[in-house]
């Protein structure tokens, strides 16, 4: 099941060139880009680790571009998504996420149905892949 | 293409053009501005004739591949990596910034900004802190110029396990790699840079354009700190530019001579002397015009007169 986080995940995968259209409409913003991974995408999970230390104060993308290619030859096997941080007074936050590489297989998640008191459901959702130990996970060596 | 209205930001269709057959060049030309930038070259800079040729050189190179670009007649991307040498003072750096606009003009970099750092800003101080720190620059300079001022510094030969080396191989693997996304120049005086160049031959055979500075005449350091005046709203009186004439024909013959340099800080030691000599008589009513002249008096209480008037 195709995980759809962020922007632009209901689209086709976005190609390199598309990618750095958007890494340069953020850093014509004055955004701060950021790369980060992980291979436990619940949509919960708040926390990817990051790839290096956020790009500030960088006028191309092809500097973004080049740091994300080093991720993939590391992390290729896993979630990879850009984050453009706004540090600017009364935002200070993420602008735009977006995921830009994915492993070749994603099993998906199932659902699990607590019955708890009465007859009340709780749900929970547990993605198939996290099963394994991390690292292992989407067929990792 | 409406799910792509939704994005921040709408990637333009790249419509498929024909190739086109005939160019009006002088059209381009001026469409391109370079004219403009050239001659700014010329006004602004004073001598530097061989400097000058070569960047006309390659601005016609990067005019007419733009052209075949759009004829269809792709060629590879041109090297545009440089060398400065030259000596002290000789305008390196002026050129480094003017070549950043020239190129961005013709779309040869994308954003055109100047990243203009030294050993410090590439080498790390331990193990494993040089590659992110080059790499850091190498991202901020992407799209645009990255200036390594006295380049020489990153080699040191005496110290084998030097971090500058790692700094080098970085460097050289993107200055092949990613051409299009940025141009690296190297400046540094002359000697020196030949001989890290000669112990780094990578280096040498991935840079096109090695650009000799030559020293000013004396004519046109004359010219030169008029230039220089005129841009701080100063002007010599006719006896200060007489004695000044003999001041640069003293001071180049004498050691640590660095050109412009030399001039600037030798205007700037008589602005220092004309303002504690118009100081030291308070009574007097001053036009503007006692303000902006410097006086032959200022000149020659160099301490470059006294010095041959001694021996």
């Amino acid at each position: 099941m195709r995980v759809t986080q962020g922007c632009f995940s209901f689209l086709p995968d976005l190609t390199d060139e598309q990618i750095s259209r958007q890494v340069q409409y953020c850093l014509a913003r004055g955004w701060a880009v950021n790369i980060e991974f992980t291979d436990d995408p619940h949509p919960r999970n708040n926390f990817w680790e990051m790839w290096g230390l956020p790009m500030f104060d960088l006028h191309d993308a092809a500097g973004v571009l080049m740091e994300l290619n080093e991720c993939r030859k590391v992390y290729g096997d896993r979630y990879i998504r850009m984050s453009a941080f706004d540090s600017s007074h009364g935002w200070e936050s993420v602008r735009l996420s977006f995921i830009v590489n994915r492993p070749k297989e994603e099993p998906g998640f199932r659902l699990e149905r607590h019955e708890v008191g009465g007859r009340n459901i709780r749900y929970t959702t547990k993605s198939y892949a996290v099963d394994r130990p991390e690292g292992m996970r989407y067929g990792g060596k | 293409m409406s799910s792509q209205s939704v994005s921040p930001a709408v990637p333009q269709d790249v419509s498929e053009t024909l190739p086109v057959e005939r160019v009006d060049l002088r059209r381009e030309f001026n469409e391109v501005g370079i004219g403009e930038v050239l001659d700014q070259l010329d006004r602004e800079l004073i001598g530097l004739k061989p400097v000058k040729t070569r960047i006309r050189e390659i601005a016609s190179l990067l005019l007419i591949e733009r052209i075949r670009k759009r004829m269809n007649l792709t060629s590879e991307m041109p090297t545009l990596h440089m060398s400065f040498t030259g000596n002290p003072g000789t305008g390196k750096t002026t050129v480094a910034l003017r070549i950043a606009s020239i190129l961005h003009k013709l779309g040869f970099v994308r954003r055109g900004q100047v990243v203009s750092v030294t050993r410090d800003e590439l080498v790390g101080q331990y193990i494993g802190h040089t590659a992110p720190k080059t790499k850091e620059i190498l991202k901020k300079a992407m799209g645009g110029v990255l200036f390594i001022d006295e380049a020489y510094y990153l080699h040191r030969p005496d110290n084998e396990r030097d971090y500058g080396q790692e700094a080098i191989e970085i460097l050289l693997q993107v200055m092949e790699s990613q051409r299009e996304d940025l141009v690296v120049i190297l400046a540094g005086y002359g000697d020196r840079m030949d001989k890290f160049f000669a112990s780094n031959p990578g280096f040498r055979s991935r840079i096109a354009h090695h650009i000799d500075f030559p020293d000013y005449s004396d004519d046109e350091l004359l010219a030169i700190s008029e230039l220089m005046l005129h841009d701080m709203n100063y002007k010599f009186s006719v006896d200060a530019r007489q004695a000044f004439v003999r001041y640069i024909e003293l001071r180049k013959a004498q050691p640590l001579f660095s050109n412009a340099r030399s001039i600037r800080n030798a205007l700037d030691r008589m602005r220092l002397r004309q303002a504690s000599r118009l100081v030291a008589d308070l009574d007097r009513a001053l036009t503007s015009e006692d303000i902006m002249s410097l006086e032959a008096s200022e000149v020659l209480a160099s301490r470059v007169f006294s010095n041959t008037s001694a021996e």
